[in-house]
C-alpha cells in the first residue's frame, strides 16, 4: 500500500495505556479510585480497549519492577464492572507472568491480553497465548524492541504467535527508536506473511516524537490496533498521546469512534494533574529513543544516578551498548555500580 | 583407586557435557550412555570417548546395570519420562540424580543441603533448574544470618543456550524455582523472574539475587557469609563470580553475581547449563566418596 494512499474511512481500534504503562511513570503509584475515574472517563469517551496492570503487567509486583498500590486483582475488580463498552485488556510478559495469574485477571473481569515477548523470542509464548484461548480472550502477541530485529525476522516471529493463536500480532516500539520506514518496512512484512483475519497493531513510544507519525506509517501499511495513552502518561517519554492521534485520524477521515473532545478533557483534566513529573521528550528520554534503550529503564536510570553519581544519560548508552532489553531492570544499579567502580566513586567489597 | 561407575540417561547437550565433567573426576566414570536416537550426534560422541551406548532408552541399558556395576544414573531427559527411568533403576539399587524439572525427590543445592539428602542415603535427588543452582546458594546465605520474609532472583540467559523444552515451559521453570527459594533457600516468600536475551556475542548467564529480611540486616555478617558461600560454589564451578554488591538499603539485600560456564562440551557463555552439569557431578561426587568409603550403602528400591 503505498503512503499517498487515503485512509479515508479506514477503521481504527484505539487501546490506552495510561493505566499500564503509565505505571511506569508513576512508580506504580495509581491508586484504585484514581484508576477507576481514568477508566470512567476514557469508557465515556468511547475508548473501546483500555489495559489495566501493573506496569510490567501480571506478575510484575517485584523488587525488580516495584510493588504497585495494590494488586493487580484489585485494581481490575474495581475497573471491570464500572465499563459500559470498553474491554480492560492486561499485559503477561512470559517469565514474568504465569497463566495462574492470567486466570485470576480473567476471573476478575479481564477480557483481552497482551503476551509480550522480546521480539526475537516468541517461542516463549505458546502455552499463554493458547491459555489465552482457550479462556476465550482476545488474544494479541506482542514483540517488544522490534528494532532489534528484522522486517523478515519479525514477520517469521508474528508468524509463530499466530501459530499458537494469537488474533492480533503488534510490533512494538518499546525503545522509542522507530522511524516510519522501518515501521513501514516491518508492518509489510508481517502483513505478508499472516493470515488476513490477523489484526496488526502498533505500540510506539514517543521518545524522538514520532508516536503519531509512526502510528499512521503502520495504518497506511495495514495495522489497525493503536497503542497510545491519553496526555502521553507512559514509559520514557510517554506513548503515542492518544488524543492528539485520535485527532489526526479525524482529519484524515478515520474512523475510531471516539469523542475527541471528551478526550481532550480527560488529557487536561485528569492525566496532567496525576503527573508527578511532566512526561516529555527530556534530555534522558530522547537518549532512550537515540539509543533504542527500553523506556522502562528511565526512572530506573534517574535513581541509580542519584545514588552512584554516574550521569543517567551514560548508564542509559551503556545498557544500550550491552543490549539488555526489556526486563533487566536489575542491570541497571548494576551496570551503575561498575562505571561508578570504573571512575573511582565505589570501592568494591570482595 | 576404585571408581564409581556412572550412566548418563540423555544424549543431548546436558548429558554430553556431563561426560566431559565425569571423566574429569577422581570418582566417577562415565559408562553408559542412554539415548532414544540411534542417530543421534550425543551418542555417536559417547562412543567415541569409549562410553557403551544404547539408543532404546532406560530399558536397553537395565539389562547391564548389574554386569556393568553402574551404581549412579543422571537423568537430563525430560520431566514427563524421568519417573519411570527412576523407577526402574531405584529397584536395580542405582541412584539417580535428577537434571529434569519432574522433582520427584528432594531438592538439591550441595552447598546447602546436599550433607542431609547423603546422610539419609536419598536414591533420587533433583537438581531444580539452573536459575535456581545459581542464585539459592545467596538465599541461604542470607538466610543462616537472619530470617529473610522474601527472597527475588532474576536470571538472565542467553537466548542460544535456552533449548525448545524450556522455552515451552517457562511457567514451569518460574514454579520451581520459586518453590525452592523457599524450600531450599529458606525464605518464606520466593519469586523467579527469566529473561532471555538474544544479544551477540551472547552474554555470560547473570543472576540478581534480592533478600529481605526482617529485621535491618547486620551489613558485615551477612557479606561474610555471601562471600564464604561463593567460596564454596567456585569450588564446583570455578567462573561463579560476584560481579557487584551485596547492596544493602534499609532491608533488602542486592547481590549481583555471574556464571560462567567451563566451556567443556557447552561454550563459556551457557553458564546456566554448565552450573546444572557441575552440581549434578558435585553431588553424585559426595556421594561416591561416601560409597567407596563404604559409610553408605544403596540398597535396591522396593516399589509397589
Amino acid at each position: 500500500m503505498s503512503a499517498d494512499q487515503s485512509l479515508k474511512g479506514r477503521k481504527v481500534v484505539l487501546h490506552d495505556m495510561c493505566l499500564r504503562d503509565g505505571m511506569h511513570a508513576k512508580r506504580e503509584q495509581i491508586s484504585v479510585d484514581q484508576m477507576v475515574r481514568v477508566a470512567s472517563a476514557l469508557d465515556a469517551a468511547g475508548v473501546p480497549l483500555i489495559q489495566v496492570t501493573h506496569g510490567a503487567g501480571l506478575g510484575g509486583n517485584s523488587l525488580q519492577h516495584g510493588f504497585a498500590l495494590h494488586s493487580n486483582e484489585d485494581y481490575l475488580r474495581a475497573v471491570c464492572p464500572q465499563m459500559k463498552q470498553a474491554k480492560i485488556s492486561v499485559l503477561l510478559i512470559p517469565g514474568l507472568g504465569t497463566m495462574r495469574e492470567l486466570q485470576s485477571a480473567y476471573d476478575c473481569g479481564a477480557r483481552s491480553v497482551t503476551i509480550a515477548t522480546h521480539c526475537t523470542e516468541a517461542d516463549t509464548s505458546p502455552q499463554h497465548i493458547a491459555f489465552a484461548r482457550k479462556l476465550g480472550m482476545d488474544t494479541v502477541g506482542f514483540l517488544m524492541m522490534a528494532h532489534l530485529n528484522t522486517p523478515e525476522g519479525l514477520a517469521q516471529q508474528g508468524k509463530l504467535m499466530e501459530s499458537y493463536g494469537a488474533q492480533t500480532v503488534y510490533i512494538t516500539d518499546s525503545a522509542g527508536y522507530m522511524l516510519p520506514a522501518d515501521v513501514r518496512a516491518r508492518v509489510a512484512a508481517l502483513r505478508a506473511v499472516l493470515n488476513p483475519e490477523t489484526e496488526i497493531g502498533f505500540h510506539g513510544h514517543h521518545n524522538l516524537g514520532m508516536g503519531i507519525a509512526n502510528s499512521i506509517a503502520a495504518i497506511e501499511e495495514g495495522a489497525s490496533r493503536i497503542d497510545g495513552s491519553v496526555a502521553g502518561l507512559g514509559a520514557g517519554a510517554g506513548n503515542t498521546p492518544l488524543e492528539v492521534f485520535a485527532a489526526v485520524c479525524e482529519r484524515m477521515g478515520m474512523d475510531t469512534g471516539v469523542d475527541l473532545f471528551r478526550l481532550m478533557d480527560v488529557a487536561e483534566d485528569i492525566i496532567v494533574p496525576m503527573m508527578d513529573h511532566l512526561v516529555r521528550v527530556d534530555r534522558e528520554s530522547l537518549t532512550l529513543g537515540f539509543a533504542g534503550v527500553y523506556s522502562t529503564f528511565l526512572l530506573h536510570a534517574k535513581r541509580a544516578a542519584e545514588r552512584y553519581g554516574v550521569p543517567a544519560r551514560d548508564i542509559l548508552v551503556e545498557l544500550g551498548r550491552r543490549k539488555m532489553i526489556g526486563g533487566q531492570e536489575d542491570m541497571i544499579e548494576d551496570t551503575a555500580m561498575t562505571m561508578a567502580k570504573e571512575r573511582g566513586l565505589l570501592k568494591s567489597v570482595a | 583407586m576404585a571408581k564409581i561407575r556412572c550412566a548418563l540417561i540423555g544424549s543431548g547437550n546436558i548429558g554430553t557435557d556431563l561426560i566431559y565433567k565425569l571423566r574429569r573426576s577422581e570418582v566417577l566414570e562415565p559408562v553408559w550412555m542412554v539415548g532414544i536416537d540411534p542417530a543421534s550426534e550425543g551418542l555417536a560422541r559417547a562412543r567415541e570417548l569409549g562410553l557403551k551406548t544404547t539408543a532404546d532408552g532406560v530399558d536397553g541399558l537395565l539389562p547391564h546395570v548389574r554386569e556393568d556395576g553402574i551404581q549412579i544414573a543422571f537423568d537430563a531427559t525430560s520431566a514427563y519420562v524421568h519417573a519411570e527411568n527412576s523407577r526402574k533403576l531405584n529397584e536395580l539399587g542405582v541412584m539417580m540424580v535428577d537434571l529434569t524439572p519432574a522433582a520427584i525427590g528432594p531438592l538439591c543445592v550441595p552447598p546447602v543441603n546436599l550433607r542431609e539428602h547423603m546422610d539419609r542415603v536419598e536414591m533420587n535427588v533433583n537438581m531444580i533448574s539452573c536459575a535456581g543452582q545459581a542464585t539459592i546458594p545467596i538465599v541461604h546465605a542470607v538466610s543462616r544470618i537472619q530470617s529473610v520474609e522474601y527472597a527475588e532472583i532474576i536470571a538472565s540467559l542467553s537466548s542460544r543456550s535456552i533449548g525448545p523444552g524450556t522455552r515451552a515451559n517457562l511457567d514451569e521453570f518460574t514454579y520451581t524455582t520459586s518453590n525452592a527459594i523457599c524450600r531450599v533457600g529458606g525464605a518464606r516468600r520466593g519469586k523467579a523472574l527469566a529473561i532471555i536475551n538474544p544479544a551477540d556475542p551472547p552474554m555470560i548467564m547473570r543472576n540478581t539475587i534480592y533478600c529481605l529480611t526482617d529485621d535491618t540486616p547486620d551489613e558485615a555478617r551477612i557479606t561474610e557469609s555471601i562471600l564464604a558461600m561463593i567460596g564454596e560454589v567456585q569450588s564446583y564451578v570455578p567462573g561463579y563470580r560476584l560481579v557487584n554488591g551485596p547492596v544493602f538499603h534499609e532491608r533488602k539485600v542486592s547481590v549481583f553475581m555471574e556464571v560462567a560456564g567451563l566451556g567443556d562440551y557447552l561454550p563459556r557463555y551457557a553458564g546456566n547449563l554448565d552450573i546444572m552439569t557441575a552440581a549434578a557431578t558435585r553431588t553424585a561426587e559426595m556421594f561416591a566418596h561416601e560409597l567407596l568409603s563404604g559409610r553408605i550403602e544403596l540398597k535396591p528400591l522396593e516399589t509397589a
